[in-house]
């Protein structure tokens, strides 16, 4: 990435030889990208991160839909009560804006049924948003089955003279670990960031499929093919990239951190009662270790546990700046106690067994302690 | 890259957004002071017993004051707490300020409010602020009890009551004092209560009993 900040600087939207070069650079990324989403050059957007893409592809696709059939009412989106913020927040939008949204509950172990989403279809369903891996529990949703059941539907819909509708998957916390083929997993729009994957952060990519119609929400010099103004953060699409590319490479890692992650579950679930996981046990990402623990209280297990060099994070109320419990904790029906008593740990490439062993002896006696300093116990149920 | 949080933050949410401790809170918090971790030879002396905040909240402070029934000044005070850091450290440090030089008077500790246990902590960060209040609702329900417990009922001020019998003047409050004195039945906390339970209405019982079964749990 380096040199595009000290020696490569140019501009991609100039015409000077610097700002060639770096264009040309630029759409390498892309075709990299491309390359590991199995998809064509034009289906893929830069933008700045996560979030944005997020916004572009529901915003985006649910405006242009109606902008583009002249519809007279507003259509209906389809989603979980479990997304991430950014596809909440910009459904909330949608519904301010006139649109209609169904939140599909999930189970008890974070998982939703395709069946249930194609019960979910109304006449002017036009959008259904779902992520492919939730950023808390790590449960793995069933993207291909429900991509599937969706492609008969829309086939029966367009002989029925009804709009298709569009499938976006959030696979920002999938990119490191699952398949992101873009066509066996029959998705139109698939979301992906540089922060989940090892790369830089403040860089993500849309890819949406080619004749989808999209419309901005990022106006001004046209950059991205109009998709996406404002001139390209080079260096991080050359990063953002590379970060993929590594990620697809090293997929023989996924066998041993599998292996890590359910050695730390069972060692948990060993030496601390009254715990519980949150997320299944086997559909969930390889790096992903998430419990309710009874009668401790996130923030002060995160602050121990800190104190030991052990970094996690908490669905407690106390480290969020609204002050409600993880909305993910509870879409899995715990009750507000055992969100408060919810812990995050995320393995990686340089975890080992050892970690593991360690992490888990610090949290057995910091459980202990928080217990011991409690006026209440707490079932884990 | 791997996921590191920010500089000079000790925590950070889900969004990203990290926040500071003092040093104060901080020492508090991994080195809490009077602490009910055993109980203490003189447990009888302990005559002011509350309990606020709820785990649904995420917050639940239990308070024991030992004060002393000539000076009445708070000879000692044993505290648990479920909560955040925030929680545990005002749980703390409200502790000291109220035991220090010899204990302050129980009419001084009353008029504590959440600013000053701030302000002895070295402040919190905003979003923080609200846990602090629990450690001096706490204080004060102890003192009630301890106003209870002694007989000086017109010296009682608690700080919500809830009405369950407007005749025999039953209250939560009241049936929460029953409670810590040992009552663990609506027959028994009636009788304690000087009640004749026969003259209530059999949603007035339920109603006892579901508020003893609340605070039994609490105490």
């Amino acid at each position: 990435m380096k040199p595009y900040y000290n020696q490569k600087f140019g501009n991609a939207g100039a015409l000077y030889s610097l700002g060639r070069s770096t264009k040309e650079d630029l759409n390498a990324a892309r075709t990299m990208v491309a390359h590991i989403l199995s998809a064509k050059q034009n289906e893929i957007t830069f933008t700045g991160g996560g979030t944005e893409s997020i916004n572009l592809a529901i915003l985006g696709y649910c405006r242009a839909h109606h902008t583009q059939n002249k519809a007279k009412s507003f259509g209906h989106i389809i989603t979980t009560n479990f997304e991430h913020p950014a596809v909440l927040e910009s459904c909330r939008q949608l519904i301010k804006e006139g649109y209609e949204v169904t939140y599909l509950p999930v189970d008890s172990h974070g998982l939703i049924q395709a069946d249930d989403v194609i019960r979910a279809i109304q006449p002017n369903t036009i959008l259904i948003t779902i992520m492919y891996a939730n950023n808390e529990i790590g449960t793995i949703l069933p993207i291909v089955a429900i991509g599937k059941s969706l492609q008969a539907v829309n086939h029966q819909r367009i002989a029925d003279g009804l709009p298709s509708i569009a499938f976006h998957t959030d696979a920002c916390q999938a990119g490191e670990y699952l398949n992101l083929a873009v066509n066996s997993l029959a998705v139109d729009m698939l979301t992906l960031n540089g922060s989940k994957i090892y790369g830089p952060k403040g860089i993500g990519i849309l890819y949406h499929r080619q004749g989808l119609k999209i419309e901005p929400i990022i106006f001004g010099g046209g950059q991205e093919n109009g998709l996406r103004s404002g001139t390209e953060n080079i260096a991080s699409a050359i990063g953002f990239a590379k970060a993929l590319e590594i990620a697809q490479l090293s997929r023989k890692e996924l066998k041993v951190l599998t292996g890590l992650r359910d050695y730390m579950i069972a060692e948990i679930t060993k030496r601390i009662d009254n715990v519980v996981l949150n997320g299944d046990a086997k559909l969930r990402l390889p790096n992903n270790v998430n419990f309710s623990i009874g009668g401790i209280e996130g923030e002060s297990a995160v602050l121990y546990l800190d104190a030991k060099g052990i970094a996690c994070s908490t669905g407690s109320a106390c480290s969020a700046i609204h002050l409600e419990p993880s909305h993910v904790i509870l879409a899995i029906g715990r009750s507000h106690e055992l969100a408060h008593g919810s812990l995050r740990f995320t393995l990686g490439r340089e975890t080992t067994k050892s970690d593991i062993d360690t992490t888990v002896k610090e949290l057995t006696a910091i459980v202990k302690r928080l217990r011991s300093m409690s006026p209440v116990n707490i079932e884990a149920k | 890259m791997t996921q590191k949080k920010p500089q000079n933050s000790d925590v950070q949410d889900v969004q990203g957004e990290g926040w500071v401790y003092t040093e104060i809170v901080k020492d508090h918090f991994f080195n809490p002071r009077n602490i009910m971790l055993t109980e203490p030879r003189d447990i009888g002396k302990y005559n002011g017993i509350g309990v606020v905040g709820a785990p649904v909240c995420g917050d639940v402070m239990k308070v024991w004051l030992k004060i002393d029934p000539v000076s009445e000044h708070i000879k000692a005070c044993k505290w648990k707490t479920f909560g955040c850091a925030s929680a545990i450290a005002s749980s703390s440090v409200l502790s000291v300020m109220i035991t220090k030089k010899g204990g302050m008077p129980i009419e001084a500790a009353r008029k504590i409010t959440p600013q000053d246990i701030i302000a002895e902590m070295g402040g919190l960060p905003t979003r923080k602020i609200h846990c602090s209040v629990l450690a001096d609702q706490a204080l004060r329900k102890a003192i009630n009890n301890y106003y209870y417990s002694s007989g000086t009922l017109d010296r009682v001020r608690p700080e919500v009551e809830r009405v369950i019998d407007k005749e025999y003047d039953i209250t939560d409050f009241k049936i929460e004092q029953m409670v810590i004195a040992g009552h663990t039945t609506a027959k028994a906390v009636l009788k304690a209560l000087d009640v004749p339970i026969e003259k209530l209405s059999e949603s007035v019982i339920n109603e006892v009993s579901e508020s003893i079964k609340f605070y039994s749990n609490l105490y």
